[in-house]
């Protein structure tokens, strides 16, 4: 019985929230612009109005164009299913871990894929920087979940993140968690890293790889983004508070608090200059590198 | 000096019997233009003196910033010539513009393509080659809400080696209209560059004031010299804000976007649309500033004084605005002088030019505007520079709203006189914006030449950018923000 409502309550939360943290984001960001901004539930209804329209392909672009979204959203549900919102995960092994941090690297490949195969100079321009960022944001997390797991003793998410039987060194966690705020800024194209909002082409990122798509290609990828950035955003909360953090309420609540932060920073600075991230990204290999170094002191 | 002798010269917005200029052989016209751009003067223009035909004369003027002095010297009619820009890179545009209008060819001109009236898929791109190269090709259709025009890259990875800039696409053929002198004119004008409706109207009633030899009275020149600046308060404002949505510090985005408005707003007020659009009449303005408008337009300045001062310190208080905005899109102070650059871009590379200043013009006689220059030449210095203007042209507006002469708008029109030609330079918020009008022996017009800053400055944006970053480009290209309708007229 248990699981009955489990389950559903699972995929009703994945499906709402994602979309609800980018309405919070923007509704904070208009709200320091002193504007009202658009109602929280835009980009739920956008994904809907998308998901309602047809798609255009470019004459140049084949199949792998058109299997890339499908591909990277897969990709994210599947690393859904191994995070640990309430109570336990879908699905929990020992090293899943490091399925969730291929998943997420598959996700980005085929992204990268389905961009060079429009041809088109911008996608290739944001495909080689996104493969170039994510080689500096990729270790940073590896060696994040690598100190996590020391501490934990085990190589699943489930119990690296969950709350009871560990009493993590707090210095250890301080670091982490400063590593995993850069990384979850850059793998979901935020301010200072990139700028969601931007319609300048040469200066973008993530969003450079995405501009052929359409229609309901455009909202698995639109949509595959907001759950990568929710996903992100759980395991940081329960980095910092893992006991609270099991009880749906306060997952629900410190998510929200989460994208409030986030629109805060976006607010109070400006982009960084594309030569300067990598040197943010350095930055977030360092912190989990030292949170590292502890656990195996 | 020798060469002086072969020149006639004029003051800004006055007019000359075209018998005055001097015609002398292409060999001294050229050398001529050469020995006084040596001795610190500079290139207003070059362009052709006569019908857009082959054989036709030169026409240049030069511009002593100095003294305040306008000369201007012309040629023998030429169906080819050896080319200045070799020697003055300043004349690269015009001789383009020449060679396209009339076929006579500047010979040894290292770019010789059309300016504006052929598309970009017919024309031929410097390219680079390798296997590391790439190209990337923008517009002429943008992502943003902003006019069309062609940009071709050759990169290298993130580096930018060579950026192309193709325009033309918003070519109406402005100067024939205007060449005709009817009661459209003034609305044309006013449309050249639509966000620099009162500085090209200003220009083109000073144009054929000056031909018609009558002047304003002190009433309408004070009003002229409100609305300039307040349209070069609500783009010096725009594009700060604008700037700033670039580098996605979005609350003074906002902000600044806001405080545009209010100046807007005051344009609204006074001629009845947010551009100024029907304000200037030739002799005069058409609309006054009444005691209660005065007080309100005067309650929305102090306002605006006081947000423009908080948003500015935060803007340019913030450690990542600075970061962003510093070393990038750097114009040297040599680049500067070799491409002739005008307005805000010149003042922030070092070169302190303001037709305000060393032109004066209308109510800027009477009242002394100070300027601004930095030496930098990066973003940072062409954002500065338009806070720091903003602040200047808000003090003027406080004090001369306190005093408003009294007097008639308008004085009546004469008719144009015969075989004259009046140069009038106006420094428009973007630079210096020139309009030179020529009549023939029936007082007809028979050449009418605008040329808008943005004609000097484009070249700026494609040298700003290069061996930077292609990631920086909008940024640069948005510090100059200059017009394309204005180039392509």
């Amino acid at each position: 019985m248990e699981t009955l409502i489990f389950i559903p309550a699972v995929l009703f939360f994945l499906l709402i929230m994602p979309p609800l943290m980018l309405g919070l984001i923007a509704k904070t960001k208009a709200f320091v612009s002193g504007r009202r901004g658009p109602p929280v539930f835009q980009p739920l209804h956008d994904i809907l109005k998308l998901l309602g329209k047809g798609a255009v392909y470019s004459e140049t672009s084949g199949w792998i164009f058109r299997l890339g979204p499908v591909i990277s959203l897969s990709a994210v549900l599947m690393a859904a299913s191994l995070v640990p919102l309430f109570g336990a995960p879908l699905i929990s092994f020992n090293g899943d871990a490091i399925l969730f941090i291929y998943l997420l690297a598959l996700g980005r490949f085929v992204t990268i894929l389905a961009a060079l195969d429009t041809g088109s100079s911008f996608e290739g321009m944001g495909a080689s920087r996104e493969a170039a960022f994510s080689s500096y944001a990729e270790p940073a997390l590896i060696l994040i979940f690598a100190s996590l797991a020391i501490h934990s003793g085990s190589l699943s998410l489930n119990r690296m993140f969950s709350s009871g039987q560990r009493v993590f060194p707090a210095a250890s966690v301080l670091l982490a968690g400063s590593g995993l705020l850069i990384v979850l800024l850059a793998e979901n194209s935020r301010i200072p890293i990139d700028d969601p909002n931007t319609h300048l082409e040469l200066t973008m990122i993530h969003e450079v790889m995405v501009l052929d798509h359409s229609g309901p290609d455009f909202a698995f990828i639109l949509y595959g983004a907001q759950l990568k950035l929710m996903l992100m955003g759980v395991l940081w909360i329960r980095l910092l508070s893992p006991s609270w953090a099991a009880n749906p309420f306060f997952l629900t609540l410190s998510l929200c608090g989460l994208a409030i932060f986030i629109g805060a920073i976006e607010s109070s600075m400006a982009r960084l200059r594309l030569i300067r991230v990598p040197q943010l990204l350095i930055a977030a290999v360092c912190l989990a590198a030292f949170g590292l170094i502890l656990a195996v002191r | 000096m020798s060469s002086l002798s072969r020149f006639a010269s004029i003051r800004n917005g006055e007019s000359l019997k075209t018998s005055q200029i001097p015609e002398i052989p292409i060999s001294d016209f050229r050398s001529d233009i050469l020995k006084m751009i040596s001795s610190g003067k500079r290139l207003c223009a070059l362009i052709l003196n006569g019908k857009e035909k082959k054989p036709a004369g030169l026409l240049s003027v030069l511009a002593d910033d100095a003294e305040g002095k306008l000369y201007l010297n012309s040629s023998e009619p030429v169906s080819s010539y050896p080319a200045l820009t070799p020697d003055l890179p300043q004349a690269h545009l015009f001789e383009r513009e020449i060679y396209e209008n009339s076929g006579i060819v500047p010979e040894g001109h290292p770019w010789l393509k059309p300016v504006r009236r052929k598309p970009a898929d017919e024309v031929v791109f410097f390219k680079e080659e390798g296997e590391e190269i790439h190209e990337v090709a923008v517009g002429p259709i943008h992502a943003g809400i902003i006019e069309p025009g062609h940009f071709r890259f050759q990169c290298h990875g993130e580096t930018i080696h060579h950026l192309e800039i193709q325009l033309g696409y918003q070519h109406r053929g402005v100067e024939e209209l205007l060449r005709k002198a009817d009661r459209f004119s003034l609305s044309i004008a006013e449309s050249i560059c639509g966000d620099s409706a009162i500085a090209h109207g200003w220009a083109h009633c000073r144009a054929l004031e000056a031909l018609q030899r009558i002047s304003p009275t002190l009433k309408a020149e004070v009003l002229r010299a409100i609305l300039l600046e307040t349209e070069r308060l609500a783009n010096h404002i725009g594009d700060l804000g604008a700037v700033s949505g670039d580098i996605g510090y979005l609350p003074a985005s906002a902000y600044f976007g806001r405080l545009r408005g209010d100046f807007l707003n005051i344009l609204m007020l006074i001629s009845g649309n947010r551009y100024g659009k029907g304000f200037l009449e030739l002799g005069g303005a058409a609309f006054d500033i009444p005691p209660q408008m005065r007080s309100q337009v005067i309650e929305t300045l102090q306002r605006a004084k006081r947000h423009l001062n908080e948003i500015g310190e935060m803007f340019f208080g913030e450690p990542s605005v600075i970061s962003r905005l510093e070393e990038t899109g750097v114009i040297s102070q040599k680049v500067c002088a070799d491409l002739g650059l005008v307005g805000v871009a010149a003042r922030a590379s070092g070169k302190n030019l303001d037709v305000r200043q060393d032109h004066p013009y209308g109510f800027f006689r009477f009242r002394y505007i100070p300027t601004v220059k930095l030496t930098t030449g990066d973003v940072f210095a062409r954002a500065m520079i338009r806070f720091l203007e903003s602040q200047r042209s808000l003090d003027f507006l406080s004090a001369v709203l306190d005093s408003l002469p009294e007097g008639d708008l308008t004085v009546p029109r004469g008719k144009i006189l015969e075989e004259r030609l009046s140069v009038s330079l106006i420094e428009g918020w973007r630079g210096e914006i020139c309009h030179i009008a020529i009549s023939d022996a029936k007082g007809k017009l028979s050449r009418y030449k605008v040329i808008d800053p943005s004609f000097h400055n484009w070249m700026a944006v494609a040298m700003s950018v290069r061996q930077g970053e292609i990631s920086d480009f909008p940024l640069c290209n948005k510090s100059f923000n200059l017009s394309y309708a204005g180039h392509d007229l």
